[in-house]
């Protein structure tokens, strides 16, 4: 037990890992036997951290269960790991949802075994960024992560739709998406990567507590230019990496596409947790290691995820596909994270105004909250969203109509997490974005009121999703015959069930999690 | 005195290569046998040297001294470094997994294997010679069996040009050199070859300045620097399959090496006082290599364009002369080393069975030859360098070297990082997946048991060594520390 509790983060993390190693070995026809390694290999991380979230100390400052091991001293980088209430959360949602999506991919029959071991990589490298408490280690599994979600999207994406690109060419379009995903996010990522070698270079350590405090301290001249001129560049070179992952307008263009292509487990992974990897970013990275920058253009930053908000829910209604309207949905939701970021960075470091700290926290919190959320709604509307698809093969909201009736259940289950994602309250999204709009409020007062008629067609759009699927009309042609839809099967319902419940608890009674995020946030910048 | 074990390695090769030509030609398979016997030998030794070398003390070591021409000052000096080791390492492992991949060759094997020996004795000489009478001896002889191997065993459409221009390109390279290092062993007035003494020859500043580029650009044509690149891809192309991996996996690294231990070593001024050209041409190799694979329709030459793009990372860390960017220099050549190894072995299997590498046509390889997909998925991500793979563990460095020196131009060379992501990931996808073209369907077989281990063996190695850069780190931070002092401390 305490080789457990002292070694705790490494289990978790390379766990998975591990468990791909084993799946490697097993004989490929042997589906089952795949299947279940990989679904019970998925769960030991999820009850590690349950016990890390049992045995976390919320109301210690700093960071817990800290491991450090030397790993490449040349440049000064060790493997060093560690976790307070902001990685904690969403280590929690990571571990969760990739059982959950393991389980959701049982209906894969297609080279089971490749795709097993390439999601649980996925999952270690996901929850590598979140642990990491050193800069390359954390850049290390960043990109980690693009491999194999590359492969799930153009190996098990979906087979059909063509994309013409220029001068004509033709080209499958989970191949341009999976493409234009990867491709996308390492130019992205190389701002990121330079000014980390800067960095690196500049203080002889990519240890992030070290360089929280030495970076920060640093004045004067660098390479010819005054520091906060390249405190600015370097803050851009972040912002613009973390803002194409989260995604924000106006680099979100990757996001529907890849969405619409990936398989469904895959997409639940890539809403659910993927983007949270570029908020975390900005929470773990730029907030604490550029104040000043923050502060400084908190506006433009406000003004980009006000953009993301109110975009997000237009185009999020005008689309006539099922999975892309789901997929604009998370522009929109992750705006308000960011919007609850602009706000905290607005305020800035160490403000005195009581009031205007208070407001901060709570945005912030919001935002972590907000975070945890959009991953339990947006997992599941993707989970719905391939159910359907699964049985009918389409996607288009003009074929469906008034399948309540045929599927009571499916009905019932899509209509409680589509209002989750609206924000209704008694559910959770509606704690985390009052959460957010309350405490950017007072601090970007303006903004938060564009953001807030946002919000309205959030609403237009999900219940347009609804009405265009459950409500209307009935579509005889699922009605009868070999089409004849039918009922949400006991699987899927165990897919959604953990899904449902956190949704309605953290809706009913989000102290249990707030109590942990609210700690970290505040200690954060 | 201790077991010789560097005039062991270099000439064990040359050794079986003659016990090889003396077998009846018609008994190829007593001939793979022996080869591979040998290779293996080889990469034992290679390994017991890398992992005995005292890497907390440093400097040469295993050193082995034979008199030769003692009055021209001429011996045959062996020793390695930290610099050395792993390029000797290296060149045991592209030998044994070489030999696995050509165990298919039909076509006169006997004489085939001789050749590749001949130069892998001329490869590990380069490596371990402290003359430099005696590294230029195996630099040629390194060289010379390239035009054979090329010339008869190659692709049948391009062999005789490429074998042509390869072998002009490096002779002319290596006469250049040579007249600067003859112009060193006057200067110095110590007459001796011994590169050791020559360290400490204490050059005049206007010497170093002039004989520089003579020395380094000569050896650095092999290495593969712009404008002479271009003798490369079409030498890689042309090559058969194992000759290939050995082209672009040790023979570039060769010239770099050289052009490290007799221009940078030797004429550390020099060094200091062309860096800056040096740079410019290795972000043109960069840049521009990557560019140019991005267009390329043929499989080859795809490869063949990104070495000349990898390589320059190879120069742009010498030419950093920090240590953290030499060091970078060090990782690179190793792990270029074995990822282009892997790739033109990979590269090799598709052709073998499909008879074509025109990207187009190819397509849905991932079927019948998923453990090749698989390397070269590795490999390609290598060369990406994706962290937690032994390019990003070489590259890394590199990029550090240049923020120390210049900044701008890390930012101008990492632009590469995804243009090479954008062709390796669009190669993969044409040749290994897709719908694999009707009339490839059951004419592509299985991969020999031969061919699975010396795949699994390359990717092994890249990715420990991504995973635990303690295994090469140390031994190439001991040999820069010995270059750090003879550039006087920079």
């Amino acid at each position: 037990m305490d080789f457990l509790l002292s070694h705790l983060l490494t289990l978790i993390l390379f766990f998975p890992a591990l468990a791909a190693l084993v799946i490697l070995f097993l004989p490929s026809d042997e589906v089952r036997v795949i299947r279940w390694t990989a679904l019970v290999a998925s769960l030991i991380p999820l009850a590690l951290s349950v016990l890390l979230w049992t045995r976390f100390d919320s109301s210690a400052a700093g960071f817990q269960f800290v491991e450090q091991y030397p790993w490449y001293e040349a440049i000064h980088s060790t493997f060093h790991v560690g976790v307070d209430g902001l990685s904690l959360t969403m280590a929690l949602l990571t571990t969760l949802l990739t059982p959950i999506s393991i389980l959701a991919s049982f209906n894969i029959k297609d080279r089971v075994k490749a795709y097993m071991i390439l999601f649980l990589m996925l999952e270690t490298g996901m929850l590598g960024v979140f642990l990491a408490l050193d800069l390359l280690i954390f850049f290390v599994f960043w990109e980690i992560g693009l491999v194999p979600m590359y492969f799930l999207i153009n190996q098990w994406g979906s087979e059909k739709g063509v994309r013409t690109l220029w001068k004509g060419v033709k080209m499958q379009a989970r191949n341009y998406a999976s493409l234009k995903f990867m491709i996308y996010t390492m130019a992205g990522s190389l701002g990121l990567l330079l000014a980390i070698q800067m960095l690196g270079v500049l203080f002889q350590t990519y240890d992030l507590p070290s360089l929280y405090q030495r970076w920060n301290a640093l004045e004067g001249t660098l390479m010819g230019m005054p520091v906060a001129t390249v405190k600015t560049i370097a803050f851009w070179a972040f912002v613009v990496a973390f803002a194409i992952k989260v995604p924000v307008w106006p680099f979100h263009t990757w996001l529907p596409d890849a969405h619409t292509e990936a398989p469904t487990a895959g997409s639940m992974i890539l809403a659910g947790v993927l983007l949270k990897l570029g908020a975390y970013g900005f929470l773990r990275l730029v907030l604490p290691l550029y104040p000043a920058q923050a502060q400084q253009f908190a506006g433009a930053l406000a003004f980009l995820a006000v953009m993301a908000i109110v975009f997000g829910a237009f185009a999020s209604y005008g689309q006539t596909d099922f999975k892309r309207l789901v997929a604009y949905s998370s522009v929109n939701h992750m705006g308000f994270v960011l919007l609850g970021i602009a706000a905290a960075a607005k305020v800035g470091l160490n403000n005195s105004d009581f009031a205007l700290n208070l407001s901060k926290n709570i945005a912030l919190n919001g935002a972590v909250l907000q975070m945890f959320n959009h991953g339990l709604s947006a997992a599941g509307m993707f989970f719905l969203v391939g159910v359907i698809y699964e049985r009918t093969h389409t996607r288009n909201l003009n074929d469906f109509g008034g399948l309540f009736p045929l599927v009571p259940v499916y009905g019932a289950i899509l209509i409680i997490t589509s209002m989750a994602s609206l924000g209704l309250p008694g559910l959770n999204g509606f704690v985390s974005e009052f959460m957010v709009v309350r405490g950017a409020w007072p601090i970007l007062t303006i903004y938060t009121a564009i953001a807030m008629l946002g919000l309205l067609f959030t609403g237009a759009y999900i219940l347009k999703g609804i009405k265009q699927v459950l409500h209307g009309p009935l579509n005889e042609h699922w009605a009868h015959g070999e089409h004849r839809l039918t009922e949400i099967n006991a699987r899927e319902i165990i897919v959604m069930a953990p899904l449902m419940v956190l949704i309605l608890v953290i809706g009913i009674w989000p102290a249990w999690i707030l109590e942990v995020i609210n700690k970290a946030v505040m200690m954060l910048f | 005195m201790q077991f010789p074990f560097l005039s062991v390695i270099v000439f064990t090769p040359m050794v079986a290569a003659l016990l090889i030509l003396m077998i009846n030609g018609e008994r190829k398979n007593e001939v793979r046998v022996t080869a591979l016997a040998a290779a293996t030998f080889a990469l034992m030794l290679s390994l017991w040297v890398y992992f005995t070398y005292d890497k907390a003390a440093g400097g040469y070591q295993f050193l082995e001294k034979y008199n030769w021409m003692p009055m021209f000052g001429i011996s045959l000096y062996l020793g390695v470094d930290g610099m050395s080791a792993p390029l000797v390492l290296l060149t045991g492992v592209v030998m044994f997994t070489g030999v696995l991949i050509s165990w298919g060759i039909d076509d006169r094997p006997r004489e085939f294997f001789a050749f590749l020996f001949i130069l892998a004795s001329g490869v590990f000489g380069v490596f371990i010679s402290l003359d430099l009478f005696m590294l230029f001896f195996f630099y040629e002889i390194a060289v010379f069996p390239m035009y054979l191997l090329i010339a008869i065993w190659g692709w049948i459409k391009t062999r005789e040009y490429a074998a042509m221009k390869l072998t002009l390109y490096l002779f002319i390279g290596s006469v250049v050199s040579l007249v600067g290092a003859l112009a060193m062993y006057w200067a110095s007035g110590l007459h001796t070859f011994d590169m050791l003494a020559l360290e400490h020859a204490n050059l005049s500043l206007a010497f170093q300045k002039l004989w520089f580029p003579f020395v380094f650009f000569g050896f650095a044509i092999l290495g593969g620097i712009f404008p002479f690149h271009n003798w490369s891809p079409d030498g890689h192309v042309a090559a058969p399959t194992a000759v290939s991996m050995f082209h672009a996996g040790v023979l570039m690294k060769l010239g770099a090496f050289a052009a490290l231990r007799v221009g940078i070593m030797l004429l550390p001024q020099g060094a200091k006082f062309w860096a800056p050209l040096i740079m410019g041409l290795a972000l043109v190799n960069i840049v521009y290599g990557a560019f140019i694979a991005m267009v390329q329709t043929d499989f080859k030459y795809i490869i063949g364009f990104s070495s000349v793009s990898h390589m320059g990372l190879v120069m742009m860390g010498f030419s950093t002369l920090t240590p953290i960017g030499m060091t970078g220099a060090g990782l690179q050549m190793f792990s270029h080393g074995v990822m282009t190894a892997l790739f033109f072995a990979a590269v090799g299997i598709v052709y073998d069975r499909a008879h074509t590498r025109d990207i187009p046509k190819l397509g849905g390889m991932v079927k019948p030859l998923p453990l090749v997909a698989i390397a070269f998925i590795i490999g390609g991500l290598v060369s990406m360098g994706m962290p937690g793979l032994s390019g990003f563990m070489a590259e890394f460095p590199i990029f550090m070297g240049i923020w120390e020196v210049r900044p701008i131009v890390a930012i101008i060379a990492a632009t590469s990082i995804v243009v090479t992501a954008a062709y390796i990931m669009l190669a993969i996808r044409r040749v290994f997946f897709g719908k694999m073209p009707a009339e490839f369907e059951g004419h592509i077989g299985a991969i020999r048991p031969q061919d699975k281990v010396a795949l699994v063996f390359l990717c092994v190695i890249m990715i420990s060594l991504g995973v635990i850069p303690a295994l090469m780190v140390p031994w190439v931070q001991s040999g820069v520390q010995h270059l750090v002092t003879l550039l006087g401390g920079a």
